[in-house]
């Protein structure tokens, strides 16, 4: 196997691994896998990014990689963490979105419209956020920060479910 | 300047670390189940945060100390976060008072280090601004909740505010390590940061109808690692479990 071709069927295979905390994003949905070399001897250099900086599923995600390539044959993996260019939801795939919905998590605002918008203090509203269940906008943000570091608590006033919200950022 | 820049990402990271640890405190005993989600929510990007500029300081020092080391082995009076951080939670008014005045000055010093000609310090920022911009909105909207909404809200509100005053202006003053490195471009020059927070401030306050305290600031002495009593029990509780059973893991 050439390393090209080895380069190819290793970003794959680490790409598959599914995001611990949110089970039906695999890291290459969520676009937090950003590089897989392979060398010559078959040794894997893998580059992921967190989504928040104390987001907890890294080390998971880092030994989910190691075992799945070491399962495949390859050689040493070796994980790097990077921090720049800082992830960001547009990052997530359309795939991603759609997965994320049919799980009942509405996902980040749409790319191009990323980052948290500044609190403008007389007019500020949250951003309306469409219930991932009954698809009404008529919900309510109950707090911005929820059951993990990349989601917001909501409840639907149409269908009354309470649902989580993958943040923009 | 390698020393000074040990120095700078250390008391950014010890900054973090510290109001990271009394945020979690709240885990169980916030106000309400959303409330306690939040807190310690926040607490994780900022524990996040400090792993980073910690493990960074620990690097460049290049004495083969990492982030565990550095938080869980260093003496208090190695530690140089500001007084502010390590102040207690108190009631929930004077958590959301500490709360308001970092999150606004941690929003204007990480804006401002996306810049740094320090790649690490500006890639940590470029990624910790985005998280910090959620949590001084959050501080945001409970100023607005408790100061516009009881009697009884906005005068523990109102109380917090005053009480934790005197250790704002800390976070604005500059010693020599960060007038050399911000000479340099890495470091935000802290006197920059004001405008921006003064302004956030103002704003908020008026709208939660509340005043803006008028005591005196205090002279900091957190950057030189002298603290307040309460230093001592925080890092009890942050030290005790690693130095118990050194290098113990989950």
């Amino acid at each position: 196997m050439s390393a090209g071709v080895a380069t190819e069927t290793a970003r794959g295979l680490a790409g598959q691994v599914a995001d611990p905390e949110i089970p039906v994003l695999t890291i290459e949905d969520l676009g937090i896998l950003r590089d897989v070399v392979v060398d010559d001897d078959g040794n894997v250099e893998v580059t992921v990014t967190p989504t928040y900086s104390g987001c907890p599923a890294v080390d998971v995600i880092r030994d989910e990689v190691t075992r799945t390539l070491r399962e495949h044959g390859y050689g040493e993996v070796r994980v790097r963490t990077v921090l720049a260019p800082a992830w960001t939801t547009d990052w997530m795939s359309t795939e991603g979105r759609a997965k994320l919905a049919a799980y009942g998590i509405a996902p980040p605002g749409q790319p191009g419209r990323a980052g948290p918008v500044p609190v403008q203090l007389t007019t500020w509203r949250p951003e309306p956020v469409a219930c991932p269940r009954c698809g009404s906008a008529d919900t309510r943000e109950v707090s911005r920060f929820g059951s993990t570091a990349c989601k917001s608590h909501h409840t639907c006033r149409a269908c009354l479910e309470p649902f989580d919200h993958f943040k923009t950022l | 300047m390698t020393a000074d820049l040990v120095a700078y990402a250390q008391r950014l990271g010890d900054d973090a670390l510290v109001l990271a640890q009394r945020l979690g405190e709240w885990s169980s005993r916030a106000p309400e189940l959303e409330e306690d989600v939040a807190l310690t929510n926040i607490g994780l990007d900022l524990l996040g945060q400090a792993r980073a500029l910690l493990s960074y300081a620990g690097e460049v020092e290049g004495a083969g100390r990492d982030e565990d080391d550095l938080a869980y082995l260093r003496e208090e009076r190695e530690f140089t976060n500001c007084l502010l951080v390590e102040q207690p939670n108190d009631d929930f008014g004077a958590t959301i008072a500490r709360q308001l005045y970092f999150s606004t000055y941690q929003l204007e010093l990480y804006q401002a280090l996306r810049g740094s000609a320090d790649q690490t310090l500006a890639a940590v920022a470029a990624k910790a601004a985005k998280e910090v911009a959620y949590h001084r909105d959050h501080a945001t909207m409970w100023t607005l909740r408790l100061g516009d909404g009881t009697e009884e809200s906005h005068a523990r509100m109102r109380d917090g505010l005053e009480r934790l005053w005197p250790y704002a202006g800390e976070l604005f003053e500059a010693d020599e390590v960060v007038q050399r490195l911000a000479a340099a471009g890495t470091a935000a020059d802290p006197a920059s940061l004001r405008d921006g927070w003064d302004r956030h401030l103002d704003a908020t306050l008026a709208e939660a109808t509340l005043a803006r305290p008028d005591g005196r600031w205090l002279p900091g002495t957190g950057r030189r690692g002298v603290h307040s009593e309460h230093m001592g029990y925080l890092l009890a509780e942050l030290q005790y479990l690693h130095r118990l059973h050194p290098g113990a893991r989950w």
